[in-house]
């Protein structure tokens, strides 16, 4: 079984969209005639609802083909096979209320879903098990994301949107005792967080959370110290996702407005916008860098994933397949993108295939938090 | 002097008795050694009077006797082959014209194999290798203007330049590599210039020569066909010793001055192939061109006009070598005004193939490029008419390639010959072609060589490099890092983008009705976009829905179980009356029939009042789904219109391409004209299974008990057969097309100068005779078709032309065999020396290939029949 699994693991990672192309391709100034605009690889069906939350999960160590996680308008966490391509179990958390947001922890086959029903869920799926050994009721009814910093020890912090609607939390886990609240200061007045990311420096012990807010603005927070260390101003709408290369120490957000905004954080802790990119249509949903850190890939309000490359954010590519508003974005560690979608299908897609022996380190996003980082240091 | 005379005979006739006739090879050894010493290089020489006496007059007659002894058992009278050895010695060190003649003689007379014609050979070949044919040349370039022998010298050029062919008849399959002519001739070559840098020699130290026996050889073998060969080897020679010599150069222009009239075109042409740029030209021929009326002939006129096989090089440094000279500019001048009232006659672009305009458009534009202002200027007016003639005539045809060509040259050669105007600027679309005509209108590069004036390779530009400030919090950035990511960058590459629009808000209209509506009045152009958007699926979604839009929910619309029913019948009617069909009496009273009718009304009237991209296939893809969804009254609709005053060219040709489209949609086998094409059928279901017949679910479901499968899968299913929907409507579309065709309107005149409607139109219909294949009406049509293309056949446009034979051959393709014996045998026989006539002579290529492919079918079609009457 697992040397099928690995056979057919290799067919689909060398697989390469335009094999003879790829060869003879000319420089890119030269205007010669374009790929013609991919395909997906597969298309999983039958989540019978809109896909909020995408989440891969394993396929790290190259063994195995991962797993894909997904959550849905209507409750539902299915856990999809990527080899047979059907969904192997269902789990059901969250009354009927959306999930959100996935995340594994690396230290065992544990998941994390938070819900709409205010339930932030502690799921056990080793062995097959799909159980609830926990739970951590949350107090605000936003589209906040959470996050999650674990760096493979027993305890381990997450970062939940708090009571006052101006708040995030923070909490240690798994006792869930409250560390702190952050809370803006008086006269800033940014809005709602919107989308969270914990992380850590590889330099300093000290945790950072890097928060995206209802004002467009992205701010980072030292946890320890419960202040902000700096806070830009990226969009002039809602800050809808964005994710953050912490070896480059430049991010990337999105917002409802018509463009990307591309920051850096400077060795002084400081975040600084470096550039926009104006897209076609307006309402970016989710962001996310590929492992590799060569390309990122966003969610589009206008169903359409779109392709950049993450140095240059020179757009490579328009994935048009689905109907509905794409929700969220997932890179496996493989490289493979999944993009899911208001009308209800996840499609997969094989882009850029990633070189096996490059010498680059993974970022690690989709084997939670910084593990990779974390191997590094 | 006189003791010497007397002296010689006795002692040859002596020698040459021994020789005939002695079996005793001592005897015949001291004979050969006497007459030895009458050869120059002897050990103990005979007076010097004596040896030119004897080459003269007895040395061929030794050589014949010696060739006549030649046999196995002579040559081993004397042991060691010494007789071989002093045998060959008289032919290899004796005169060599006479010892060639002699050698040549006794080959050509040879019966057939024998040990004398392969002996006689081999000295052949060593007389080759021994650099002797320089000696047999070099000897008739030394006796200038003396007591030559005409016949001897004429005698030698044959043998010369004939002998690969001589040896090769003699031989068979005996013959030597060095009589081959890819090795004869470069050899030859080589023999001519060591004879050249003899007489160059020669001359310098004062002595007179002549180098037209040189010119005959040289002339003789590119007559043959020789030309690479020989011109191979001499011209890189050539160039390199005239090079800075001027002495080389004057012997080299008198060696072409003296090539005989009628050995000139071989030889320039092959000279213009091989010599590698105008430069190299001007130094080989001189002024050869103001010389030699024949030279002039040929280089201003046959090579340019007559011929049109030569590459572009060969054209530039053919008019570069007329541009190198003032003496030869005004010829420039003469050619550029000649090939521009060629470029711009309106029969030369009829009659000319497009290879040959293309050629003539080159060599107009390097023309220009060699020219200078001043000297256009003067000439400006003449050139300046023919070349909008051209374009003009150009610019009319219905060949895209013509007017792009047109246009193409028009642009450069405007701009160059009346650079202060306003710049012409046509739209169109650069291909390989047009770039390599705006290549040659570059001035001519000073480089000697013009390969290396090749444009260079624009450098690839530099990556942005990336942000500093971006790497600032990253201290470990390793350097191999950054170097992966810059080397990685060209492997991604982009794919297509050009999907990526604005995502429209406005809904689309979810009925044929409210599309109608909006596209009818909106001002809303979003709405007006969407419902032209959604148009075509709406109607492809719901057949029913568009063709009783307005009248849902009445009555009528019971009626149309079986549309088209009532009017097959009526059909049948008209076809007896063959082609003087009259459409216009039938009014349908069926009021949902006017409703499609009117949607394509709207679709054919529609406007593009705002730039969308992709109007025009949407409008077209709309308006195709209208007509397949209702044929007949919507071709009739639409055929009408195709003759109606107010249209423009554009629409009518619209009109042709949507109903060939539709024509081929409904001709599709395989079509499922009720079922609703939503994803594949699943493979329990059996579409057909609903509808057949009780019994036969019965048998089939006896059948699958009773038999085992040892394939796994579910048992496939092919399409199933169905009668092709064409046949009900392939009148409608067919006939009010070929009806009116020659009666011109004040807007509109298919025979006049609204050609490409035409051709279009001829084109159509070959495209529905084609579809029409194994319908009834197949016969009636084909016959009207034949009588159309015979109307048309010798018309001037070479795009009708095409359309007419490929119509042809879609009769013949369409029309039953035998139908066609039966009821179409005089058009066939009329076609046949037509089409056999267009396929020899048609100056268009596509139109030669056409009718090749028509006679085959009509070949083919003669091979089914011959069987069927035989038995």
């Amino acid at each position: 079984m697992s040397g099928m699994a690995e056979k057919d693991a290799s067919r689909w990672v060398y697989q390469q969209p335009w094999p003879a192309r790829k060869m003879t391709a000319p420089p890119p100034t030269m205007a010669a005639s374009p790929l013609p605009p991919p395909d997906p690889q597969f298309v999983l069906r039958g989540t019978q609802s809109a896909v909020h939350a995408l989440h891969f999960f394993g396929g790290a160590r190259g063994q195995e083909r991962p797993l894909l996680l997904s959550g849905s308008l209507s409750g539902l966490v299915h856990i999809w096979s990527l080899q047979t391509r059907r969904a192997v179990a269902t789990l059901d958390g969250h009354g009927g209320q959306c999930v959100t947001w996935l995340q594994t922890l690396p230290q065992g086959h544990q998941l994390l879903s938070q819900g709409r029903d205010l339930k932030l869920r502690l799921w056990d799926l080793a062995e097959g098990r799909n159980a609830v050994v926990d739970s951590v009721p949350l107090e605000s009814l936003g589209f906040c994301r959470s996050s999650v910093l674990a760096r493979g020890q027993e305890r381990w912090m997450l970062a939940v949107p708090g009571r006052g609607s101006e708040e995030v939390q923070i909490l240690e886990m798994p006792s869930k005792t409250s560390v702190c609240t952050l809370k803006p200061e008086a006269d800033a007045k940014p809005g709602m967080p919107m989308c969270l990311e914990l992380w850590q420096a590889d330099s300093s012990p000290r945790p950072l959370l890097l928060a995206g807010y209802e004002d467009g603005s992205v701010a980072l927070w030292d946890v320890s110290e419960r202040k902000v260390c700096s806070r830009v101003a990226c969009h002039t709408e809602p800050v809808m996702g964005f994710d953050f290369d912490s070896q480059k120490a430049r991010g990337v957000s999105g917002s409802a407005e018509k463009a990307l905004a591309v920051w850096s954080l400077d060795e002084q802790q400081a975040l600084q916008v470096c550039g926009t990119h104006e897209l076609t249509n307006p309402g970016i949903a989710d962001v996310k860098i590929r492992p590799d850190r060569k390309i990122l890939a966003t969610a589009g309000w206008d169903h359409r994933v779109r392709v950049f490359h993450w140095r240059t954010m020179k757009p490579l590519a328009v994935l048009s397949f689905h109907s509905a508003t794409v929700h969220c974005v997932a890179f496996a560690t493989d490289g493979l993108l999944a993009a899911g979608s208001g009308d209800q299908r996840i499609s997969i897609w094989s882009l850029y295939p990633i070189c096996r022996d490059a010498s680059t380190p993974l970022l690690g996003h989709a084997e939670g938090g910084e593990v990779g980082a974390h191997a590094l240091a | 002097m006189d003791p010497a005379q007397s002296a010689v005979p006795p002692t040859i006739r002596e020698a040459l008795r021994t020789l005939s006739s002695s079996e005793d090879g001592g005897r015949i050894l001291s004979a050969l050694g006497s007459l030895k010493r009458y050869l120059s290089g002897a050990e103990s020489p005979a007076p010097p009077g004596e040896q030119e006496e004897f080459a003269r007059r007895h040395f061929s007659d030794v050589l014949r006797c010696l060739v006549d002894r030649l046999s196995p058992g002579w040559l081993e009278l004397l042991p060691d082959g010494q007789l071989e050895d002093l045998w060959a010695s008289f032919f290899l060190e004796g005169p060599a014209d006479q010892a060639f003649l002699v050698l040549m003689e006794s080959i050509e007379g040879a019966a057939g194999p024998s040990f004398r014609l392969t002996k006689t050979a081999q000295l052949l070949a060593r007389f080759l290798r021994a650099g002797r044919m320089a000696a047999v040349m070099e000897g008739q370039c030394r006796q200038q203007a003396g007591p030559a022998f005409p016949p001897l010298q004429d005698a030698l050029l044959c043998k010369a330049v004939g002998l690969p062919d001589h040896l090769g008849n003699r031989l068979r399959r005996e013959n030597l590599e060095a009589f081959l002519p890819q090795n004869y001739f470069p050899l030859l070559g080589e023999e001519i210039v060591r004879v050249l840098q003899a007489l160059v020699d020669s001359l310098r130290g004062g002595w007179d020569c002549s180098v037209s026996f040189l010119s005959q050889v040289l002339g003789k073998a590119c007559v043959h066909g020789r030309q690479k060969e020989i011109l191979g080897v001499l011209v890189p020679r050539l160039t390199a010793l005239t090079r800075a010599n001027c002495l080389w150069q004057r012997v080299c222009w008198r060696l072409v001055e003296c090539v005989p009239d009628r050995a000139m075109e071989a030889l320039l042409t092959g000279l213009v192939e091989a010599a590698s740029g105008p430069e190299v030209l001007s130094r080989l021929l001189g002024n050869l061109v103001m010389k030699s009326k024949k030279a002039q002939f040929v280089m201003t006129r046959k090579i340019l006009f007559l011929q049109y096989r030569y590459s572009t090089p060969m054209l530039q440094s053919l008019l570069g070598y007329l541009a190198m000279d003032s003496q030869r500019r005004p010829l420039l001048i003469q050619v550029l005004k000649e090939l521009l009232e060629t470029w711009g006659s309106s029969s030369a672009i009829r009659h000319a193939s497009l290879p040959q305009q293309h050629y003539v458009s080159k060599a107009v534009l390097i023309c220009l490029a060699h020219l200078g202002e001043a000297e256009l200027r003067d000439s400006r007016e003449d050139l300046l008419a023919s070349l909008m003639a051209g374009v003009k005539s150009r610019l009319d045809s219905s060949l895209p390639a013509v007017r792009r060509l047109g246009m193409t040259v028009a642009e450069v050669a405007s701009a160059r010959i009346h650079p202060e105007g306003p710049p012409l600027r046509f739209q169109y679309e650069e291909d390989e072609l047009s770039r390599e005509l705006l290549a040659l209108a570059a001035p001519p590069p000073a480089a000697d060589s013009p390969s290396e004036a090749s444009p260079a390779v624009a450098p690839v530009a530099a990556e942005t490099p990336d942000r500093g400030s971006a790497n600032h919090g990253v201290p470990q950035a390793q350097p191999e890092a950054t170097g992966s990511d810059l080397d990685s960058d060209d492997e991604l590459v982009p794919y297509d983008m050009s999907g990526d629009r604005e995502l429209k808000s406005g809904k689309a209209p979810a009925y044929v009705r409210d599309c109608v509506e909006a596209l009818t009045s909106s001002e809303d152009w979003e709405r007006w976009e969407a419902a032209l958007r959604a148009l075509e699926g709406l109607i492809n979604r719901s057949p029913a829905a568009a063709r009783e839009v307005s009248v849902a929910g009445d009555v009528e619309g019971g009626v149309r179980v079986c549309p088209g029913g009532p009017r097959v019948a009526g059909m049948g009617r008209w076809w007896a009356a063959g082609a003087s069909w009259a459409g216009g009496e039938l009014r349908h009273a069926d009021p949902c029939v006017q409703v499609s009718v009117e949607l394509a009304k709207v679709l054919l009237h529609l406007e593009e009042k705002t730039s969308v991209v992709g109007f025009e296939g949407l409008r077209q893809r709309a308006l195709v789904a209208v007509v397949v969804t209702d044929p007949a009254p919507v071709a009739e609709y639409l055929t009408s219109q195709f003759y109606a005053l107010n249209f423009s060219l554009r629409q009518r040709m619209d009109i042709l391409d949507v109903l060939t489209l539709a024509a081929q949609e409904l001709s599709r086998p395989g079509r499922l004209p009720k079922a609703p094409h939503c994803g594949s059928p699943s493979p329990a279901s059996q579409p057909s299974s609903t509808q057949a017949p009780a019994w036969r679910a019965v048998v089939e479901e006896r059948i699958r008990s009773k038999t085992r499968r040892f394939t796994q899968g579910s048992a496939r299913r092919g399409p199933d057969a169905s009668p092709s929907e064409f046949n009900l409507a392939a009148g409608y579309f067919f006939f009010p097309l070929i009806r009116h065709f020659d009666r011109p309107l004040v807007t509109f005149d298919l025979l006049g100068e609204d050609q490409l409607v035409l051709g279009r139109l001829v084109h159509t219909l070959g495209v529905l005779m084609y579809l029409a294949v194994n319908t009834t009406v197949a016969v009636a049509m084909g016959k009207a078709l034949l009588e159309f293309v015979w109307t048309l056949r010798f018309h001037g446009d070479a795009y009708v032309r095409r359309g007419l034979l490929s119509a042809v051959s879609s009769v013949l393709l369409s029309v039953p065999a035998e139908r066609l014996l039966a009821d179409l045998p005089d058009e066939l026989l009329e076609a046949r020396p037509w089409l056999a006539d267009v396929a020899e002579q048609d100056p268009d290529e596509d139109c030669r290939v056409l009718a090749v492919k028509a006679l085959l079918l009509l070949e083919k079609l003669k091979g089914t029949l011959l069987p069927l009457s035989s038995p």
